[in-house]
């Protein structure tokens, strides 16, 4: 199938499915309060775009507290990671512990570290690199089984220290891993930013916003136009990390394939 | 055995063992014994010594006499609801995934028509979902289960097109040439090669599961569930209680995942021997 075939049946697709969620509100299967129709629903958000409010005080705060998160669990996970993968000993040490903490679902921890640290940025920072830690860290140990034991002993041969060993050959084969394990944690963070939000009731972020609008009397259509922001969030986080995944990687993946 | 490589003195099988115990737990049980004596000398309501959190589950949930198995009444109420909803929400995700899934997957042109709202749908942070079926079915349990639902589908529908797209094309021919009927290649190719991506999708699946079972009973409005007494926990500042529901849930969620593994591992035993054998 051609670009351009693939791009207009995309289209299609979307378009029917407007019109489906349009024709299905106008149905009145349920209240228009409870179900408003796609058209309704989009020209609000677009209507939010240009609200300075939301753009530069709510989603501000989710994509702040998501990129601390993402940014303090990259400073924490890859240096773990590459500790554990090259010293034995303490990967086996370890092993319990990190068995132990992983299985925990992020977002039980939300009472508890909103009891201890009270709502507000430190908080999501706390839940979000917590909940991102993990991809990394599997993902940096992962990689490191991926190293040519042969250019490790080439440059071992050649008098390289561990230290210059570590630099010029593990963490550039480890990389591309490193990199998939930031970019599953990059979807997980965004569903710790916002779940954190919409349960903590008040303060900044689309979270709240959603939140808010979803206890407000005859809010959907506010709840639906939030929605569709923050899919968009979602989804823009993940195209621009694919798209630097084929830049920076595609030797990687080239190689991959054969 | 890398001792005997090696040409290291041999000692015993029961050092051997007591030496891998050792370097397995140490560090673990040197961590909550810190734990539990920095708790006891620093009376931190926030952070209760190990021992307290244990004693607080014993007696929450298992101090029960032995008709009722040991279970208590806050147990029954509260854990097994939770496990229902999140039980019941998996396996409806892990069907209709891996159906859709299968269907977009040999299917270029579906697949092209539906990719662009999927991905959308896929992007949105579930939480985000929630307040969107409070409104539109109220609060409960049909609630909170497609509220799971309609987070954890994604990866597996998702893992399985892609493992059922990537079927190896002269497997295909061969399958062709042997006149196998649409359903023999199916059930005979297709599945089986798709099979490994779709139990890593179903890996993450129950990840997200669990995460949005608790999500979904934290919510104001919610009657039972270990998520409830999570939040009731927290407005009474009942540290104790808090940490012994996440200790739990982090006990669930590892069985659980070491459930699916073992599964998985039967399940692929084939695809793991025949990989062997390539090596």
């Amino acid at each position: 199938m051609t670009r351009l075939g693939r791009f207009v049946r995309g289209l299609v697709g979307v378009l029917v499915t407007v019109g489906a969620l349009e024709a299905l509100a106008h149905a009145h299967l349920a209240s228009e309060e409870n179900f408003p129709p796609a058209s309704k629903v989009l020209s609000r958000a677009a209507e939010l775009a240009g609200d300075h409010d939301f753009v530069f005080v709510q989603v501000k705060a989710t994509v702040e507290a998501w990129g601390l998160g993402m940014l303090l669990a990259i400073v924490i996970a890859v240096p773990l990671g590459l500790l554990f993968g090259t010293v034995p000993i303490v990967n086996t040490a370890a092993r319990a512990l990190v068995e132990f903490l992983r299985p925990i679902p992020s977002v039980a921890l939300i009472p508890l570290v909103g009891l201890i640290l009270g709502a507000g940025l430190e908080m999501k920072v706390t839940l979000i690199c917590y909940a991102a830690v993990w991809p990394v860290l599997f993902n940096t140990l992962y990689g490191l089984r991926d190293v040519d034991p042969l250019a490790k002993e080439t440059l071992r041969a050649f008098g390289f220290g561990p230290l210059a060993i570590l630099w010029r050959a593990v963490l550039p084969a480890a990389a591309p891993f490193i990199y998939t394990g930031i970019r599953l944690s990059a979807s997980i963070a965004l569903i710790l930013a916002v779940g954190t939000e919409v349960l903590s009731g008040f303060g900044d972020g689309l979270g709240n916003y959603i939140g808010q609008a979803g206890i407000s009397l005859g809010g959907t259509e506010e709840v639906l136009a939030g929605t569709v922001w923050a899919g968009c969030l979602g989804l823009l986080v993940n195209v621009l990390l694919m798209l630097g995944e084929r830049r920076l990687f595609h030797w990687h993946f080239r190689e991959g394939r054969s | 055995m890398t001792a005997v490589a090696y040409g290291r003195p041999r000692r015993g099988i029961a050092w051997r063992a007591l030496r891998a115990v050792l370097e397995r737990w140490l560090v673990f049980v040197l961590a909550a014994g810190a734990w539990e004596w920095g708790a006891r000398a620093a009376h931190d309501t926030f952070f209760p010594p190990p021992s307290k959190i244990v004693q607080r589950m014993h007696h929450m949930w298992f101090s029960a006499g032995a008709d009722r198995f040991f279970l208590t009444k806050e147990a029954t109420g509260n854990i097994f609801p939770s496990l229902a909803r999140m039980a019941v929400a998996f396996v409806l995700s892990a069907i209709i995934g891996a159906v859709l899934g299968m269907l977009l997957g040999r299917s270029e042109r579906v697949y092209a028509y539906v990719d662009p709202v999927f991905q959308f749908a896929r992007a949105i942070p579930p939480p985000a979902l929630v307040p969107l079926f409070m409104v539109l079915m109220h609060i409960g349990s049909p609630m909170q289960v497609v509220s799971i639902v309609f987070s954890a589908v994604w990866p597996v529908l998702i893992n399985t097109a892609d493992g059922a797209r990537t079927v190896d094309p002269l497997q295909i021919e061969s399958a062709r040439v042997f006149r196998l009927s649409p359903l023999a290649r199916l059930g005979r190719l297709i599945i089986p090669s798709a099979l490994p991506k779709i139990f890593a999708g179903l890996r993450l699946s129950l990840s997200l599961s669990l995460i949005l079972m608790v999500f979904s009973e934290l919510l104001p409005g919610t009657r039972n569930g270990l998520g409830f007494e999570l939040s009731n926990a927290q407005a009474g500042t009942d540290l104790p209680t808090v940490w012994a529901i996440v200790v739990l849930l982090g006990i669930f969620g590892y069985v659980l995942n070491a459930v699916l593994t073992a599964v998985e591992r039967r399940a692929l035993a084939w695809h793991l021997a025949a990989r062997r054998i390539e090596i």
